[in-house]
């Protein structure tokens, strides 16, 4: 149940963009949800409306999944995230921290766990939109 | 694009009274039973406390305090278990004893993670074990977390005492409070380490001496509290709680 305290920081950090902006009325939160986190989306957009101010009541949470590459720095390899080749407990493990990815994970081709994750680590807040002070 | 980890760090660590780092310059002189050592006596103490391994290539904290068994609970974010009467808080509970080969990167990454997903409870105090050095984990603390200061640890030696002069001039000069410096493992009478200290404008705060004991104490926290470095770092303690009654009335 860690996706409410990362829907916590996503508010934290939408909410202070916002009033960097002088949004008045925020209309969309796009989040991009790296595939490697394997968050509940469910339960993370549950949380997003539990924990949500009134200055976000209209708002439409706009989540996308970003598919996980990692390449190999030794090699040069690039290859997906698969879970299903992961035992539960490494799984779990890299949902509440992905770094120790490089723990459970070595890179199919040359075996090395010195690898980077290209894309689709965590969670991003992407872009907030919303109506201006005065711009009513 | 923004990180949204980063926001609610500060929200995390409100309920946390003092934040003490407990760094060096460089490994091998004992900064993790230094850290281990202080966060047993101030629980001792009555006081409320949280220990943080964030030394997350080579955790050791757990072993030196025998800590096993015990998981973090899942609760809208993680609740660190308590072992030994204060908050425990280590990468172990997901990598188990296997090695975790992180990059700078990574190390950042995972100290954030950690930070934004950790609820602490209300503590007085928390004690954070430091990888050595001044590189990511150091940067980010000191980036992250106003109120973080630091209580370095060094041997006698001058090649350990060189790294804590770059270490203590940085965070000075980044105005980042120094609780003071402990001399581990002295071997003789010398009083070189409390003079260059001085110098440096830091307090020396504890020496501590080279003994058998503390090896055979690891992984046995009764032990441990019976050794004379546990005996130094009480009076470090003490100072660390004195402290905080002059810079801010409260623990």
């Amino acid at each position: 149940m860690h996706e409410w305290a990362l829907a916590e920081a996503v508010i934290a950090a939408a909410s202070e963009i916002a009033e960097k902006e002088e949004l008045e009325e925020i209309k969309e939160v796009k989040i991009r949800v790296g595939e490697l986190q394997q968050v509940e989306l469910d339960i993370f957009e549950f949380a997003l409306s539990q924990l949500k101010p009134p200055k976000f009541k209209d708002t439409q949470f706009k989540l996308e999944v970003a598919k996980a590459e990692l390449k190999c720095r030794v090699c040069g390899n690039k290859w997906p995230f698969d879970k299903e080749k992961l035992g539960e407990e490494a799984s779990e493990a890299i949902h509440f921290v992905p770094e120790v990815a490089h723990t459970y994970i070595k890179c199919p081709k040359c075996g090395s766990p010195d690898f980077e994750i290209v894309e689709g680590r965590g969670v991003w807040l992407e872009s907030v939109k919303g109506v201006k002070k005065g711009d009513g | 694009m923004a990180d949204p980890r980063t926001n609610i760090i500060e929200e995390r660590m409100k309920g946390i009274g003092k934040i003490i780092a407990v760094s060096s310059g460089k490994g091998g002189v004992g900064k993790s039973l230094v850290a281990s050592t202080l966060a047993l006596i101030l629980a001792g103490k009555g006081y409320r406390v949280g220990l943080f391994d964030l030394d997350f290539t080579s955790p050791s904290t757990h072993m030196i305090l025998g800590i096993e068994g015990v998981k973090p609970k899942e609760e809208k974010g993680i609740i660190p278990p308590v072992a030994h009467g204060f908050e425990y808080m280590s990468i172990i509970y997901y990598t188990g004893e296997k090695a975790t080969p992180l990059r700078g990167t990574d190390v950042s990454n995972a100290l954030i993670e950690l930070l934004s997903i950790t609820k602490w409870g209300k503590l007085d105090l928390l004690v954070i074990d430091m990888p050595p050095g001044i590189g990511d984990a150091t940067l980010d603390l000191i980036r992250l977390i106003r109120k973080i200061e630091f209580l370095i640890v060094t041997t006698s030696s001058r090649l350990a005492f060189e790294t804590v002069r770059k270490l203590v001039g940085l965070l000075m000069e980044l105005k980042v409070p120094v609780v003071g410096i402990v001399e581990n493992m002295k071997m003789d009478g010398s009083s070189n380490i409390q003079r260059q200290t001085r110098m440096l404008g830091a307090e020396f705060l504890a020496e501590i001496p080279y003994e058998q004991e503390v090896e055979d104490a690891i992984g046995d926290a009764d032990k441990l509290l019976g050794t004379a470095l546990a005996t130094k770092v009480e009076k470090v303690a003490t100072r660390i709680t004195e402290h905080s009654y002059e810079r801010t009335g409260k623990v």
